[in-house]
């Protein structure tokens, strides 16, 4: 399937370190992630998988003792430089967390709340924009009545699947998707990695998961993280049926992880 | 879809950083305006006199009386309201955690933690000055002691709560009696935060004013002559240094204006010395 | 806690463990006893001046001991107006403290600055009263306050006049026309602004640190500042723990009473301006109570004013634990 694609390179990972204080948590990362295709991170827990992740839209500057060395291409430009435009950056990657994270307002205005940031929109226009993020979130039909009821008020599934239109309505390039599904029941889970399948012609997305089974069946490409380090990186097919890293043959097969 | 300019967005962000900052720094800056001028003007009424003399003689005398009328009342208060605080604490950590009794106490007490202390005066006025027929020391000590009540009651039931349940197990388990193993091991688990909280009672009554200006009054003389008329505290307004500062602020007197400022750093010096003390005590035994 | 007062009483028939856990029952009760007993009092002892005044008295204006006519009204109108100034000031500075501390400075900057504001609320009433009066008012009465009345006062009447051109209604807004003389409403309400903000701003940081991490990286993600994240998440997200310190910081600033006593004139008088002297129900209680004394009818009218504010402080308590009980609870049971 993939491999027939001739894909561009969205971002462009070139010798990442990051560090935890004194702790050194990745190793010399080096990866091309593919435009408008699904990539899958997978490794033990702890791998350092959401570190790699965090570094794409520098969420991890949050926290004061968090660094990271080195340079990440979007669109050929460095997003590590200082001069990036931090709001821009993350306007362009969204992300989606472990937990569902409505805010706490109403289902319209969790959308609307990030369009008003970005984008001079007049209410019709709100109103049409957070229409069309719910419907391409696959959500429009279970909320359109309820769109002034607390985000909060919706099941784990639904509140999820708010928080990926919610960060598909300011139209992102990229998005970034740590454990989506770790917190949602199975057919929360099952929709929304029918979800993550359509938006992949829309978006790159990157999505670190736990769940074997889920990284072959959605995504295109698949890295294999272990200790901070980029063990094995390439078609999930290949991946998966035919691992060259002994580690990765043994963290698919079941022996750790 | 148009997009926005970041300009206006930064700006706006920047701007309440530096106000955040600003008013954080506003708030230490009067903290210590406050305290450098009581330093600077208490210290400047400090002398042999003001340590050793009685009010009587107003501007040329001293403070001794209010010091240890206040010393007396504040002590008093605690030996009321400190044991019946600890043991009603007790009984909200032990035996009325999830009843509708102890549900009903701690929200009384709360209530009575945010009640104005002028209340608890004119209450004690009420109370205790109609039924003596005077206003007396005792009276104080009983409105400082109703404030401390509550304040004993919550921090004991939040420092019983922190003993791990295992212990209480271990020591029951051994057959001792409820009542012990709560005097001899739960006490003991958490002695340091029992201490904190009662010295911040203390901390907090004894600067306490308006309850007194109902109770105990003031007096320029000493607060039982001779000293062991100790009835004399239960039957006459008694000296305190609240009460003297507040009557000494008003007066036209620039002497006896000085000698209120004297007084206020005596009572700053010791409130704040008492609350520093307490966080280190606490610190030294999370460590 | 299956080691509760009904299992353990049934195991152990232990004379000393009843005896002890009703020693401790009734101390702990002894605080509904009290909560109880001080309406009564409070409510029996002000018989006298309801009986006499009714109703009225709430917004009658008289003051007057000799002809044994009082009213509430100039009491009651100055402690909501000191309330509202110092609430004006104290919640939003608050709330940028808690920002700061909580959100942008260093941690362990943070908390000496944390600490030191926390002293704060150690120094006792009549501290800041004695400064008040003797160091803030002479500061306020040459430097701030020629400025209110020279400057913004005629600001204001000019928008007053506007206002009554373009809508018909006459205004007034003399909020700072007079002299001031140091001590008034203003100084008062400023003072009591500094003194309640110790206890909103430690209650809206522990609001901020509770609001999970998660969210607020959420709200980075998609693209917001630091002060987008804050007042438009964690704000909301902490609304009603920030609205329970709220109303602690009310129930400290309506029942001040020293510091308040100090500086406000204590002059049983209704004005809109904040530069002219006022009182408030716990400044009247304390600078007439000496008076008051041997008048009983005047003393009963004092116990009436302590019973107003009883029970107002009552309600702003009650709602301050539902606000603040209902974050804990939200709060343990996680996102």
């Amino acid at each position: 399937m993939a491999g027939e694609k001739q894909r561009d390179v969205k971002i462009s990972v070139r010798n990442l370190n990051f560090y935890y204080g004194g702790q050194k948590a990745l190793f010399n990362n080096n990866i091309n992630i593919y435009e408008k295709c699904v990539t899958a991170v997978i490794g033990p827990s702890g791998c350092g998988k959401s570190t790699h992740l965090r570094v794409y839209n520098r969420i991890y500057e949050l926290y004061r003792e968090q660094r990271a060395e080195g340079e990440v291409f979007l669109d050929g430009e460095n997003i590590l430089s200082p001069s990036t435009d931090l709001l821009e950056l993350r306007r362009k990657v969204g992300m989606i967390f472990q937990k569902p994270t409505p805010f706490p307002m109403s289902v319209f205005e969790n959308i609307a709340y990030g369009l008003r940031l970005h984008y001079k929109l007049g209410k019709g226009e709100i109103a049409e924009r957070v229409e069309k993020a719910l419907r391409a979130a696959a959500l429009w039909d279970e909320v359109k009545d309820k769109l002034n009821k607390p985000g909060m008020a919706l099941s784990g599934g639904q509140q999820q699947r708010l928080c990926i239109a919610r960060a598909i309505a300011i139209e992102p390039e990229v998005l970034l998707m740590d454990e989506p599904t770790s917190a949602i029941d199975p057919i929360g889970t099952s929709k929304i990695e029918d979800l993550v399948k359509e938006l992949e012609s829309q978006f790159t997305i990157v999505i670190v998961t736990h769940n074997m089974q889920q990284a072959a069946r959605i995504s295109d490409y698949t890295a294999f993280f272990f200790e901070g380090e980029i063990i094995e990186y390439g078609l999930t097919d290949e991946i998966f049926t035919n691992p060259k890293n002994k580690k990765t043959e043994e963290y698919i097969t079941g022996r750790f992880g | 879809m148009k997009k926005k300019g970041v300009i206006k967005r930064r700006f706006v962000d920047n701007v309440m950083k530096i106000v955040s900052f600003a008013a954080a720094m506003s708030g230490i800056f009067f903290l210590f305006w406050i305290l450098i001028v009581v330093f600077n003007r208490g210290f400047s009424a400090f002398n042999w006199k003001f340590f050793t003399q009685i009010s009587a003689d107003g501007a040329d005398g001293g403070v001794a009386n209010a010091v240890l009328g206040t010393a007396i009342i504040t002590i008093m208060a605690t030996g009321i309201g400190v044991p019946l605080g600890i043991l009603g604490g007790v009984f909200l950590s032990e035996f009325g955690r999830n009843s509708r009794l102890g549900n009903l106490i701690r929200f009384s007490a709360n209530v009575m933690m945010g009640m104005p202390s002028i209340i608890i005066g004119l209450f004690v006025y009420t109370m205790v000055v109609y039924s003596t027929k005077t206003f007396s020391g005792f009276a104080g000590a009983v409105s400082l002691a109703i404030i401390m009540f509550p304040v004993v009651l919550r921090t004991t039931e939040d420092m019983l709560c922190l003993v791990p349940n295992s212990l209480r197990e271990a020591a029951l388990a051994l057959g001792t009696p409820r009542w012990k193993a709560t005097l001899h091991i739960v006490f003991r688990a958490s002695k340091t935060g029992l201490l904190t909280g009662v010295l911040l009672a203390v901390a907090r009554v004894s600067g306490e004013t308006a309850p007194l200006l109902f109770t105990a009054l003031n007096s320029y003389f000493w607060p039982c002559d001779p000293w062991w008329r100790i009835w004399d505290v239960f039957s006459t307004p008694t000296p305190n240094l609240t009460v003297t500062i507040n009557d000494y602020a008003m007066s036209p007197f620039e002497g006896l204006n000085r000698m209120a400022w004297g007084a206020s750093l005596l009572i700053t010096a010791s409130v704040l010395l008492l609350n520093i003390m307490c966080r280190i005590i606490f610190r030294e035994d999370k460590r | 806690m299956k080691l509760d007062s009904k299992k353990s009483a049934k195991n152990s028939k232990n004379p000393g463990d009843e005896a002890f856990k009703i020693i401790c029952m009734v101390s702990a009760s002894f605080i509904i006893l009290m909560l109880i007993l001080l309406f009564i009092e409070l409510f029996h002892h002000s018989m006298p001046s309801i009986r006499k005044f009714g109703f009225g008295f709430l917004w009658s204006t008289g003051w007057d001991p000799v002809r044994q006519d009082f009213g509430a009204f100039p009491s009651i109108f100055g402690t909501v107006l000191t309330t509202v100034v110092a609430m004006l000031i104290a919640v939003p500075t608050s709330f940028v403290i808690a920002l700061f501390l909580v959100e942008l400075s260093h941690p362990i900057f943070g908390k000496v600055v944390g600490e030191a504001l926390d002293l704060l609320a150690a120094i006792p009433s009549i501290i800041y009263g004695m400064w008040g009066l003797f160091v803030f008012a002479p500061f306020m009465q040459d430097h701030v306050q020629p400025f209110l009345s020279k400057k913004i006062q005629p600001f204001l009447d000019s928008a007053a006049a506007f206002i009554g051109r373009a809508t018909g209604i006459e205004i007034g807004l003399p909020f700072f026309s007079g002299s001031g003389m140091g001590i008034g409403v203003m100084t008062a309400g400023l003072i009591l602004a500094l003194m309640i903000l110790p206890f909103t701003s430690a209650i809206i940081r522990d609001v901020f640190k509770m609001v999970p991490s998660v969210v607020k990286e959420s709200a980075y993600g998609v693209g917001s500042t630091t002060w987008e994240v804050t007042y438009n998440v964690t704000l909301r997200y902490g609304m009603q723990g920030i609205l329970g310190g709220i109303f602690l910081g009310l129930g400290r600033a309506i029942g001040e009473t020293m510091a308040v006593t100090f500086v406000i004139g204590n002059a049983q008088k209704v004005s809109m301006s904040l530069l002219a002297p006022g009182t408030t129900i716990a400044s009247t209680l304390a600078s007439q109570f000496s008076e008051a004394v041997s008048q009983p009818l005047f003393k009963s009218v004092l116990l009436e004013l302590g019973l107003i504010l009883f029970l107002v402080s009552f309600v702003i308590q009650i709602l301050a634990q539902l606000w603040l009980n209902r974050v804990r609870k939200s709060a343990g049971g996680g996102l």
